[in-house]
């Protein structure tokens, strides 16, 4: 196993440290804590939301036409639809961009 | 144990399971896409086996992000996690200590919920019922995650079958997942444009951190609103 190997295993272990440490961490400080402070809960509860949106709007920009235009298809079915129906036909339309247009 | 509890518990995250499924597949074949192996990709739905957070982590592997800096947004994106441990503590105060450490392996968004509707509903939140539950996920998603990640390496150009925009797009559907949250648009419109000015000014990957600080800092910053009660409930995803 050569050594970039070994520090993707230890960054899959590193990850899954964190992940658990998330998922024991509340029970733990919940048995210390009475009370959290409503700005620290505001900044928490916006975490992912802010989080994620780093890693879709960057690809919307520069993501070229064919990218750009299937997300914005996607996000039209998002809004009333599950996420599995959104990757379907934000996939075909990509593929019809990519095939039939450009 | 108690077989009926167990059974109860399969029978529960049965749908749960087949939902998960096509995430599974879609993360082994990422992982591939991104430079890891079967083996690598298995391990991590093993060890750390929270979709989302696993996607955003091959992602930015992909990018040559620095270690901690994944670690970090594996964690950021867990973060809600924090919430679902403190909130079932009050249901599983009678389970072990070993007991508890697989509760809490297991712990992801549906376990979270159902466990929350069970206790609301009266019924005893047993550790067959929750094991029953968890197990019925779990193993699936690795073999899912096996599957996605052979089927990733017999595909050449992953561009040329769309691959490529199945990521964003995932990513898209969690952020609109949160959308009845307090302070939505403006988080996500401030780290939608500190983001994106990252990405001009700075370069990948810090656009990820300094587009979530933009957001979090806002959201700390605007005027709060009174106690709403509960936290709201959480997005559907495995």
């Amino acid at each position: 196993m050569d050594a970039q190997h070994l520090n993707l295993i230890y960054l899959i272990i590193a990850a899954a440290v964190a992940t658990f440490a998330t998922r024991v961490g509340g029970y733990v400080l919940i048995t210390q804590f009475k009370h959290i402070p409503p700005r620290l809960e505001a900044a928490l509860n916006a975490v992912p939301a802010a989080v994620l949106t780093t890693l879709v709007a960057p690809a919307f920009i520069y993501g070229g036409f064919d990218v750009g235009a299937s997300m914005l298809v996607a996000f039209a079915i998002g809004m009333r639809f599950s996420t599995l129906r959104m990757l379907l036909v934000g996939w075909a339309a990509v593929m019809v961009i990519r095939h039939l247009v450009l | 144990m108690k077989k009926n509890d167990f059974r109860e518990g399969l029978r529960g995250g049965f749908a749960v399971m087949l939902a998960a499924s096509p995430f599974g597949a879609l993360f082994g074949a990422l992982a591939v896409e991104n430079g890891f192996s079967i083996a690598d990709a298995v391990l991590m739905s093993a060890t750390v086996y929270a979709g989302a957070s696993q996607m955003v982590g091959i992602e930015l592997f992909g990018n040559n992000v620095q270690p901690w800096l994944v670690v970090l947004s594996v964690f950021a994106v867990n973060f809600r996690h924090v919430l679902y441990s403190a909130s079932i503590a009050r249901h599983i105060r009678h389970f072990t200590f070993v007991q508890k450490f697989f509760t809490f392996f297991l712990l992801v968004d549906p376990q979270y919920a159902e466990t929350e509707r069970r206790a609301e509903r009266g019924l005893p939140v047993t550790f067959s019922w929750y094991l029953g539950f968890g197990l019925i996920i779990y193993f699936p998603w690795l073999i899912n995650t096996f599957i996605g990640a052979l089927f990733g390496q017999l595909i050449g150009d992953p561009k040329a079958i769309g691959l490529d925009v199945l990521l964003p797009i995932y990513f898209l559907g969690l952020v609109l997942g949160f959308r009845k949250r307090d302070r939505f648009l403006p988080v996500v419109a401030a780290s939608a444009v500190a983001s994106v000015g990252a990405m001009h000014f700075v370069g990948s990957p810090w656009h990820v951190s300094i587009g979530a600080l933009a957001g979090i800092l806002l959201a700390a910053c605007l005027p709060q609103t009174p106690a709403r009660g509960e936290v709201p409930a959480m997005e559907q995803e495995a």
